[in-house]
Protein backbone atom coordinates (compact mmCIF):
# COMPACT_ATOMS: atom_id res chain seq x y z
CA UNK A 1 0.00 0.00 0.00
CA UNK A 2 1.12 3.47 -1.03
CA UNK A 3 2.37 5.55 2.22
CA UNK A 4 -0.70 7.79 3.15
CA UNK A 5 -0.42 11.36 3.81
CA UNK A 6 0.04 12.29 7.37
CA UNK A 7 -3.56 12.09 9.25
CA UNK A 8 -4.74 13.79 12.43
CA UNK A 9 -3.83 11.34 15.53
CA UNK A 10 -7.39 9.62 16.57
CA UNK A 11 -9.51 11.75 19.20
CA UNK A 12 -8.62 9.41 21.77
CA UNK A 13 -4.98 10.46 21.33
CA UNK A 14 -5.67 13.83 22.37
CA UNK A 15 -4.98 13.32 26.69
CA UNK A 16 -5.99 16.11 28.52
CA UNK A 17 -3.41 17.64 31.11
CA UNK A 18 -5.34 18.14 34.16
CA UNK A 19 -5.26 22.10 35.85
CA UNK A 20 -3.26 22.13 39.04
CA UNK A 21 -5.34 23.99 41.51
CA UNK A 22 -4.54 25.05 45.33
CA UNK A 23 -4.55 22.28 47.81
CA UNK A 24 -5.08 22.22 51.00
CA UNK A 25 -5.96 20.45 54.61
CA UNK A 26 -8.43 20.70 56.56
CA UNK A 27 -6.27 21.68 59.64
CA UNK A 28 -2.75 21.61 60.30
CA UNK A 29 -1.78 18.69 57.75
CA UNK A 30 0.51 16.55 58.17
CA UNK A 31 4.09 17.41 59.32
CA UNK A 32 6.28 18.39 56.60
CA UNK A 33 3.78 18.05 53.49
CA UNK A 34 3.46 20.97 51.58
CA UNK A 35 0.10 21.31 49.69
CA UNK A 36 1.28 23.37 46.95
CA UNK A 37 3.63 20.28 45.51
CA UNK A 38 0.70 17.94 44.89
CA UNK A 39 -0.22 17.99 41.53
CA UNK A 40 -2.51 14.63 41.37
CA UNK A 41 -6.56 14.79 42.23
CA UNK A 42 -7.98 13.42 44.65
CA UNK A 43 -11.79 11.71 44.05
CA UNK A 44 -13.75 10.34 47.09
CA UNK A 45 -16.59 7.97 46.38
CA UNK A 46 -19.01 7.54 49.37
CA UNK A 47 -21.99 5.84 50.30
CA UNK A 48 -23.29 3.44 52.17
CA UNK A 49 -22.59 -0.65 50.97
CA UNK A 50 -24.97 -1.47 48.25
CA UNK A 51 -24.98 1.78 46.93
CA UNK A 52 -23.05 1.00 44.03
CA UNK A 53 -20.08 2.26 45.18
CA UNK A 54 -17.56 -0.51 43.53
CA UNK A 55 -19.00 -0.42 40.23
CA UNK A 56 -19.08 3.22 40.10
CA UNK A 57 -15.35 3.16 40.75
CA UNK A 58 -14.11 0.40 38.42
CA UNK A 59 -16.19 2.40 36.07
CA UNK A 60 -14.13 5.57 37.07
CA UNK A 61 -11.02 3.46 36.76
CA UNK A 62 -11.76 2.57 33.65
CA UNK A 63 -12.80 6.15 32.13
CA UNK A 64 -9.66 7.81 33.65
CA UNK A 65 -6.95 5.01 32.38
CA UNK A 66 -8.50 4.79 29.15
CA UNK A 67 -8.46 8.86 29.06
CA UNK A 68 -4.78 8.83 29.89
CA UNK A 69 -4.59 9.43 33.89
CA UNK A 70 -2.65 7.24 36.16
CA UNK A 71 -5.16 6.02 38.57
CA UNK A 72 -4.04 4.85 42.46
CA UNK A 73 -6.76 3.54 44.85
CA UNK A 74 -7.05 3.43 48.50
CA UNK A 75 -9.57 2.69 50.99
CA UNK A 76 -10.93 1.95 54.14
CA UNK A 77 -9.09 -0.80 56.54
CA UNK A 78 -6.48 -1.16 53.67
CA UNK A 79 -3.12 0.41 55.40
CA UNK A 80 -0.24 -1.79 55.47
CA UNK A 81 0.30 -0.66 59.53
CA UNK A 82 -3.01 -1.73 61.17
CA UNK A 83 -5.64 -3.29 58.68
CA UNK A 84 -4.81 -6.67 60.06
CA UNK A 85 -5.69 -5.76 63.64
CA UNK A 86 -8.50 -3.11 62.93
CA UNK A 87 -10.13 -6.42 61.24
CA UNK A 88 -9.23 -8.67 63.96
CA UNK A 89 -10.77 -5.99 66.70
CA UNK A 90 -13.91 -5.82 64.46
CA UNK A 91 -14.88 -9.61 64.14
CA UNK A 92 -14.52 -9.84 68.10
CA UNK A 93 -15.93 -6.10 68.73
CA UNK A 94 -14.00 -5.88 71.60
CA UNK A 95 -13.01 -2.39 71.07
CA UNK A 96 -14.93 0.73 72.58
CA UNK A 97 -15.66 3.61 70.96
CA UNK A 98 -12.72 6.50 70.81
CA UNK A 99 -10.20 3.42 70.32
CA UNK A 100 -12.03 2.56 67.32
CA UNK A 101 -12.46 5.27 65.86
CA UNK A 102 -8.20 6.21 66.55
CA UNK A 103 -7.35 2.95 65.13
CA UNK A 104 -9.77 3.95 62.07
CA UNK A 105 -7.62 7.32 61.69
CA UNK A 106 -4.18 5.51 62.24
CA UNK A 107 -5.33 3.36 58.86
CA UNK A 108 -6.35 6.21 57.82
CA UNK A 109 -3.50 8.68 58.33
CA UNK A 110 -0.92 5.54 57.34
CA UNK A 111 -2.38 5.41 53.36
CA UNK A 112 -2.54 9.27 53.59
CA UNK A 113 1.04 9.86 54.03
CA UNK A 114 2.01 6.68 52.27
CA UNK A 115 0.01 6.27 49.43
CA UNK A 116 -2.29 8.99 49.02
CA UNK A 117 0.22 11.87 49.15
CA UNK A 118 3.31 10.22 47.60
CA UNK A 119 0.89 9.41 44.73
CA UNK A 120 -0.57 13.42 44.51
CA UNK A 121 2.77 13.98 44.57
CA UNK A 122 3.60 12.16 41.01
CA UNK A 123 0.77 13.56 39.49
CA UNK A 124 -1.21 10.16 39.79
CA UNK A 125 -5.36 10.75 40.02
CA UNK A 126 -6.31 9.17 43.25
CA UNK A 127 -9.60 7.01 44.09
CA UNK A 128 -10.65 6.82 47.37
CA UNK A 129 -13.29 4.08 47.92
CA UNK A 130 -15.07 6.35 51.23
CA UNK A 131 -12.86 8.77 53.29
CA UNK A 132 -12.77 11.00 56.11
CA UNK A 133 -16.55 11.67 55.97
CA UNK A 134 -17.94 8.37 56.51
CA UNK A 135 -15.10 7.59 59.29
CA UNK A 136 -16.94 10.87 61.03
CA UNK A 137 -20.59 9.64 60.10
CA UNK A 138 -20.61 6.67 62.11
CA UNK A 139 -19.25 8.16 64.86
CA UNK A 140 -21.68 10.98 65.42
CA UNK A 141 -24.11 8.53 64.81
CA UNK A 142 -22.35 6.83 67.49
CA UNK A 143 -22.50 9.76 69.52
CA UNK A 144 -18.80 11.30 69.24
CA UNK A 145 -18.17 14.87 69.55
CA UNK A 146 -17.65 16.62 66.39
CA UNK A 147 -14.95 18.67 67.57
CA UNK A 148 -12.94 16.09 68.78
CA UNK A 149 -13.27 14.63 64.93
CA UNK A 150 -12.69 17.37 63.38
CA UNK A 151 -9.64 17.55 65.13
CA UNK A 152 -8.50 14.54 64.39
CA UNK A 153 -9.16 14.92 61.21
CA UNK A 154 -6.73 18.01 60.81
CA UNK A 155 -4.59 15.67 59.21
CA UNK A 156 -6.95 14.74 55.97
CA UNK A 157 -6.39 16.64 52.65
CA UNK A 158 -9.46 18.02 51.30
CA UNK A 159 -10.38 16.37 48.06
CA UNK A 160 -10.90 17.58 44.66
CA UNK A 161 -14.39 16.03 44.52
CA UNK A 162 -16.35 14.26 46.86
CA UNK A 163 -19.49 12.10 45.56
CA UNK A 164 -22.10 11.03 47.73
CA UNK A 165 -24.24 8.05 46.57
CA UNK A 166 -27.49 8.24 47.99
CA UNK A 167 -30.03 5.43 48.12
CA UNK A 168 -32.76 5.14 50.73
CA UNK A 169 -32.57 2.47 53.26
CA UNK A 170 -35.36 0.52 52.46
CA UNK A 171 -34.16 0.65 48.34
CA UNK A 172 -30.58 -0.38 50.08
CA UNK A 173 -31.47 -2.81 52.11
CA UNK A 174 -33.42 -4.40 48.87
CA UNK A 175 -29.68 -4.60 46.85
CA UNK A 176 -27.83 -6.01 49.96
CA UNK A 177 -30.43 -8.87 50.09
CA UNK A 178 -30.60 -9.24 46.25
CA UNK A 179 -26.18 -9.43 46.34
CA UNK A 180 -25.45 -11.17 49.95
CA UNK A 181 -29.17 -12.71 51.20
CA UNK A 182 -27.28 -11.67 54.49
CA UNK A 183 -27.35 -8.53 56.66
CA UNK A 184 -23.35 -7.34 58.11
CA UNK A 185 -23.82 -6.30 61.77
CA UNK A 186 -21.61 -3.28 61.89
CA UNK A 187 -23.34 -1.90 58.53
CA UNK A 188 -27.06 -2.94 60.60
CA UNK A 189 -25.66 -0.50 63.45
CA UNK A 190 -26.08 -3.64 65.55
CA UNK A 191 -23.95 -2.65 67.74
CA UNK A 192 -26.04 0.38 68.78
CA UNK A 193 -28.87 -1.31 70.26
CA UNK A 194 -31.33 0.26 68.37
CA UNK A 195 -33.24 -2.83 67.68
CA UNK A 196 -32.41 -6.69 68.62
CA UNK A 197 -34.51 -6.93 65.31
CA UNK A 198 -31.54 -7.34 62.50
CA UNK A 199 -33.22 -5.94 59.47
CA UNK A 200 -34.89 -3.22 61.73
CA UNK A 201 -32.02 -2.00 62.96
CA UNK A 202 -30.18 -1.79 59.51
CA UNK A 203 -33.28 0.56 58.08
CA UNK A 204 -32.55 2.90 61.63
CA UNK A 205 -28.88 2.79 61.22
CA UNK A 206 -28.92 3.19 57.52
CA UNK A 207 -31.36 6.40 57.80
CA UNK A 208 -29.02 7.97 60.35
CA UNK A 209 -26.18 7.56 58.07
CA UNK A 210 -28.19 9.23 55.81
CA UNK A 211 -29.28 11.93 57.97
CA UNK A 212 -25.97 12.61 59.10
CA UNK A 213 -24.27 12.52 55.39
CA UNK A 214 -26.81 14.86 54.41
CA UNK A 215 -25.49 17.00 57.47
CA UNK A 216 -22.30 16.76 57.01
CA UNK A 217 -22.96 18.02 53.52
CA UNK A 218 -24.06 21.49 54.73
CA UNK A 219 -20.42 21.82 56.24
CA UNK A 220 -18.24 19.62 53.82
CA UNK A 221 -20.14 20.92 50.38
CA UNK A 222 -19.86 17.35 48.51
CA UNK A 223 -21.95 16.04 46.05
CA UNK A 224 -25.17 13.99 46.66
CA UNK A 225 -25.51 11.84 44.06
CA UNK A 226 -29.13 10.28 43.57
CA UNK A 227 -27.91 6.28 42.98
CA UNK A 228 -31.08 4.92 42.62
CA UNK A 229 -31.17 5.33 38.97
CA UNK A 230 -29.43 2.98 36.58
CA UNK A 231 -25.49 2.44 36.34
CA UNK A 232 -24.68 4.13 33.64
CA UNK A 233 -26.57 7.54 34.28
CA UNK A 234 -24.61 7.14 37.56
CA UNK A 235 -21.53 7.27 35.73
CA UNK A 236 -22.26 9.74 32.78
CA UNK A 237 -23.16 11.97 36.17
CA UNK A 238 -19.47 11.25 37.81
CA UNK A 239 -17.66 11.32 34.65
CA UNK A 240 -18.78 15.16 33.84
CA UNK A 241 -18.24 16.20 37.17
CA UNK A 242 -14.82 14.51 36.94
CA UNK A 243 -14.01 16.52 33.70
CA UNK A 244 -14.80 19.88 35.16
CA UNK A 245 -12.36 18.96 38.10
CA UNK A 246 -9.73 17.63 35.59
CA UNK A 247 -10.28 21.67 33.91
CA UNK A 248 -9.91 22.82 37.07
CA UNK A 249 -13.75 24.09 37.74
CA UNK B 1 -8.90 23.77 81.89
CA UNK B 2 -9.91 19.66 81.91
CA UNK B 3 -10.62 18.24 85.08
CA UNK B 4 -8.92 15.24 87.34
CA UNK B 5 -10.94 12.04 88.07
CA UNK B 6 -11.74 13.49 91.43
CA UNK B 7 -13.23 16.26 90.26
CA UNK B 8 -15.56 14.55 88.17
CA UNK B 9 -16.75 12.19 90.76
CA UNK B 10 -15.32 9.28 90.56
CA UNK B 11 -14.40 7.22 93.43
CA UNK B 12 -10.86 6.03 92.39
CA UNK B 13 -7.81 8.12 92.12
CA UNK B 14 -5.45 7.68 89.47
CA UNK B 15 -1.69 8.50 89.89
CA UNK B 16 0.65 8.76 87.61
CA UNK B 17 4.38 9.02 86.62
CA UNK B 18 6.48 10.72 83.76
CA UNK B 19 9.94 11.42 83.35
CA UNK B 20 12.90 10.37 80.93
CA UNK B 21 13.57 6.74 80.09
CA UNK B 22 16.28 6.07 82.64
CA UNK B 23 14.77 8.89 85.74
CA UNK B 24 13.50 5.72 87.84
CA UNK B 25 10.09 6.74 87.46
CA UNK B 26 9.30 3.20 87.11
CA UNK B 27 11.05 1.79 90.36
CA UNK B 28 9.37 4.71 92.12
CA UNK B 29 5.98 3.01 91.42
CA UNK B 30 6.84 -0.58 91.57
CA UNK B 31 7.62 0.38 94.96
CA UNK B 32 4.76 2.62 95.44
CA UNK B 33 2.68 -0.20 94.17
CA UNK B 34 3.80 -2.74 96.52
CA UNK B 35 3.46 -0.37 99.15
CA UNK B 36 -0.19 -0.06 98.71
CA UNK B 37 -0.73 -3.84 97.58
CA UNK B 38 0.66 -4.90 101.32
CA UNK B 39 -1.51 -3.10 102.88
CA UNK B 40 -4.31 -4.00 101.01
CA UNK B 41 -5.56 -2.05 99.20
CA UNK B 42 -7.67 -1.98 95.90
CA UNK B 43 -4.26 -1.12 93.27
CA UNK B 44 -4.31 -1.65 89.79
CA UNK B 45 -1.19 -0.69 87.69
CA UNK B 46 -1.03 0.14 83.78
CA UNK B 47 1.87 0.53 81.94
CA UNK B 48 2.65 2.96 78.81
CA UNK B 49 2.22 1.06 75.50
CA UNK B 50 1.22 -2.35 76.73
CA UNK B 51 -2.44 -3.01 75.11
CA UNK B 52 -2.52 -6.67 73.41
CA UNK B 53 -4.44 -5.70 70.33
CA UNK B 54 -2.59 -2.43 69.71
CA UNK B 55 0.85 -3.88 70.51
CA UNK B 56 1.41 -6.11 67.64
CA UNK B 57 0.86 -3.32 65.18
CA UNK B 58 2.95 -1.25 66.97
CA UNK B 59 6.01 -3.20 66.96
CA UNK B 60 5.28 -4.53 63.37
CA UNK B 61 5.58 -0.44 62.61
CA UNK B 62 8.37 0.66 64.60
CA UNK B 63 10.44 -2.43 63.33
CA UNK B 64 9.35 -2.14 59.57
CA UNK B 65 9.67 1.32 60.41
CA UNK B 66 6.53 2.02 58.62
CA UNK B 67 5.29 4.72 61.33
CA UNK B 68 5.41 8.48 60.43
CA UNK B 69 5.15 11.15 63.29
CA UNK B 70 1.12 10.95 62.81
CA UNK B 71 0.71 7.73 62.80
CA UNK B 72 3.51 7.03 65.74
CA UNK B 73 1.14 9.67 67.35
CA UNK B 74 -2.12 7.74 66.73
CA UNK B 75 -0.96 4.30 67.05
CA UNK B 76 -0.33 5.18 70.56
CA UNK B 77 -3.22 7.43 70.80
CA UNK B 78 -5.27 4.27 69.86
CA UNK B 79 -3.29 1.75 73.05
CA UNK B 80 -4.06 4.27 75.08
CA UNK B 81 -7.55 4.71 74.19
CA UNK B 82 -8.25 1.16 74.61
CA UNK B 83 -6.56 0.61 78.18
CA UNK B 84 -8.85 4.16 79.25
CA UNK B 85 -11.79 2.92 78.04
CA UNK B 86 -11.64 -0.94 79.00
CA UNK B 87 -9.43 -0.79 81.96
CA UNK B 88 -8.67 2.38 83.40
CA UNK B 89 -12.28 4.16 83.56
CA UNK B 90 -13.97 0.97 84.90
CA UNK B 91 -11.58 0.47 87.45
CA UNK B 92 -11.75 4.25 88.64
CA UNK B 93 -15.44 3.85 88.40
CA UNK B 94 -14.96 0.51 91.03
CA UNK B 95 -12.78 2.87 93.29
CA UNK B 96 -9.53 1.31 92.58
CA UNK B 97 -6.24 3.07 93.39
CA UNK B 98 -4.79 2.91 89.32
CA UNK B 99 -1.14 3.55 88.94
CA UNK B 100 -0.25 4.45 85.97
CA UNK B 101 3.34 4.44 83.95
CA UNK B 102 3.59 7.27 81.74
CA UNK B 103 0.27 8.90 81.18
CA UNK B 104 -0.78 11.44 78.56
CA UNK B 105 2.22 13.63 79.32
CA UNK B 106 4.36 11.43 77.58
CA UNK B 107 2.52 11.81 74.07
CA UNK B 108 1.89 15.18 74.67
CA UNK B 109 6.19 15.59 75.06
CA UNK B 110 7.62 13.06 72.19
CA UNK B 111 4.77 13.87 69.80
CA UNK B 112 5.23 17.87 69.69
CA UNK B 113 9.02 16.83 69.87
CA UNK B 114 8.35 14.74 66.28
CA UNK B 115 6.92 17.75 65.21
CA UNK B 116 3.04 17.00 65.53
CA UNK B 117 1.46 20.79 66.22
CA UNK B 118 0.47 20.14 70.19
CA UNK B 119 -2.90 21.66 69.87
CA UNK B 120 -3.75 18.58 67.62
CA UNK B 121 -2.22 16.20 70.12
CA UNK B 122 -3.98 17.54 72.95
CA UNK B 123 -7.00 17.42 71.11
CA UNK B 124 -6.62 13.54 70.16
CA UNK B 125 -6.19 12.91 73.63
CA UNK B 126 -9.17 15.20 75.08
CA UNK B 127 -11.38 12.21 75.73
CA UNK B 128 -9.22 11.55 78.70
CA UNK B 129 -9.34 13.08 82.39
CA UNK B 130 -6.47 14.58 84.00
CA UNK B 131 -4.56 12.35 86.57
CA UNK B 132 -5.11 13.13 90.61
CA UNK B 133 -1.59 12.92 91.50
CA UNK B 134 1.46 13.53 88.55
CA UNK B 135 5.22 13.29 89.62
CA UNK B 136 7.34 14.25 87.32
CA UNK B 137 10.98 12.63 88.03
CA UNK B 138 13.46 15.06 87.10
CA UNK B 139 17.28 13.97 86.79
CA UNK B 140 19.93 15.72 85.40
CA UNK B 141 19.55 14.86 81.68
CA UNK B 142 23.27 13.45 81.63
CA UNK B 143 22.09 11.30 84.94
CA UNK B 144 19.30 9.87 82.66
CA UNK B 145 21.12 9.68 79.84
CA UNK B 146 24.23 7.77 81.72
CA UNK B 147 21.58 5.16 83.51
CA UNK B 148 20.16 3.69 80.07
CA UNK B 149 23.46 3.52 77.67
CA UNK B 150 24.99 1.89 80.43
CA UNK B 151 22.48 -0.70 80.68
CA UNK B 152 21.11 -1.12 77.03
CA UNK B 153 23.77 -0.09 74.45
CA UNK B 154 22.18 -1.38 71.65
CA UNK B 155 18.89 1.63 71.24
CA UNK B 156 16.35 0.85 69.17
CA UNK B 157 15.23 3.30 66.42
CA UNK B 158 12.48 5.40 67.37
CA UNK B 159 13.65 5.40 71.08
CA UNK B 160 16.81 6.74 69.89
CA UNK B 161 14.65 9.42 67.81
CA UNK B 162 16.41 8.35 65.06
CA UNK B 163 13.17 9.17 62.74
CA UNK B 164 14.03 12.73 63.47
CA UNK B 165 17.75 12.82 61.85
CA UNK B 166 19.06 14.87 64.22
CA UNK B 167 22.29 12.98 63.72
CA UNK B 168 23.56 9.62 62.30
CA UNK B 169 24.90 8.47 65.32
CA UNK B 170 22.21 6.79 67.57
CA UNK B 171 23.77 7.73 70.72
CA UNK B 172 23.98 11.69 69.94
CA UNK B 173 21.09 11.07 68.44
CA UNK B 174 19.22 9.66 71.38
CA UNK B 175 21.06 12.48 73.51
CA UNK B 176 19.72 15.38 71.57
CA UNK B 177 16.16 13.77 70.96
CA UNK B 178 15.88 13.25 75.11
CA UNK B 179 16.86 16.96 75.99
CA UNK B 180 13.88 17.81 73.76
CA UNK B 181 11.36 15.82 75.57
CA UNK B 182 12.81 17.16 78.73
CA UNK B 183 12.34 20.71 77.94
CA UNK B 184 8.64 19.97 76.90
CA UNK B 185 8.10 18.20 80.25
CA UNK B 186 10.06 21.06 82.08
CA UNK B 187 7.10 23.83 80.16
CA UNK B 188 4.42 21.62 80.79
CA UNK B 189 5.03 21.04 84.62
CA UNK B 190 3.25 24.12 85.74
CA UNK B 191 0.17 23.99 83.58
CA UNK B 192 -0.70 19.81 84.80
CA UNK B 193 0.17 20.79 88.50
CA UNK B 194 3.53 18.28 88.18
CA UNK B 195 5.16 16.93 91.50
CA UNK B 196 8.54 17.58 90.79
CA UNK B 197 10.70 15.26 91.85
CA UNK B 198 14.90 15.28 92.70
CA UNK B 199 15.44 12.23 90.70
CA UNK B 200 19.12 12.69 91.94
CA UNK B 201 17.90 11.39 94.80
CA UNK B 202 18.65 8.18 96.77
CA UNK B 203 15.74 5.79 95.51
CA UNK B 204 14.45 5.62 99.82
CA UNK B 205 14.34 9.40 100.05
CA UNK B 206 11.78 9.46 97.07
CA UNK B 207 9.92 6.58 97.73
CA UNK B 208 9.32 8.46 101.20
CA UNK B 209 8.34 11.65 99.77
CA UNK B 210 5.67 9.72 97.39
CA UNK B 211 4.68 7.55 100.17
CA UNK B 212 4.21 10.52 102.33
CA UNK B 213 2.44 12.53 99.30
CA UNK B 214 0.11 9.81 98.57
CA UNK B 215 -1.32 9.63 101.90
CA UNK B 216 -1.30 13.33 101.81
CA UNK B 217 -3.15 13.44 98.79
CA UNK B 218 -6.01 10.18 98.74
CA UNK B 219 -7.87 9.24 101.80
CA UNK B 220 -5.98 5.82 101.67
CA UNK B 221 -8.39 4.38 104.13
CA UNK B 222 -11.39 4.30 101.42
CA UNK B 223 -9.44 1.60 99.09
CA UNK B 224 -9.17 -0.79 100.98
CA UNK B 225 -10.44 -4.05 99.57
CA UNK B 226 -12.96 -5.81 101.19
CA UNK B 227 -12.01 -8.57 103.32
CA UNK B 228 -13.96 -12.19 101.65
CA UNK B 229 -16.01 -13.43 104.55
Amino acid sequence: MPPRKKSKPPQDAVVLVPKVTPKRFFGHGVPGVEAESLTGKLIVVEGADGSGRSTQIARLVQWLEATGHHTVQVGLKRSTLVADELEQAQQGNILSRSTLSLFYATDFADQLENTILPALRSGSMVIADRYIYTLMARDLVRGMDEQWLRNLYGIALVPDAVFYLEVRPEQLVQRVFAKNQSLDFWESGMDLGLSRDMFDSFLRYQGLMRETFRRLQQTYGFQIVDAERSPDDISAELTRRIEDVLRGG
Amino acid sequence: MKQTFSELGFPGRLIAVEGLDGSGKSTQIYLLKRWLEMQGMKVFFSEWNSSALVKSATSRGKKEDLLTPTTFSLIHATDFADRYERQLVPLLKAGYLVLCDRYIFTAFARDVVRGCPPEWVRGVYSFAALPDLTFFFKAGLEVSLARILDNRPTLKHHEAGMDLNLSSDPYESFRIFQGRIFEQYLAMSTEFRFVVMDANQRIEEQQGIVRRLVSAHVDLEAYRAAKVA
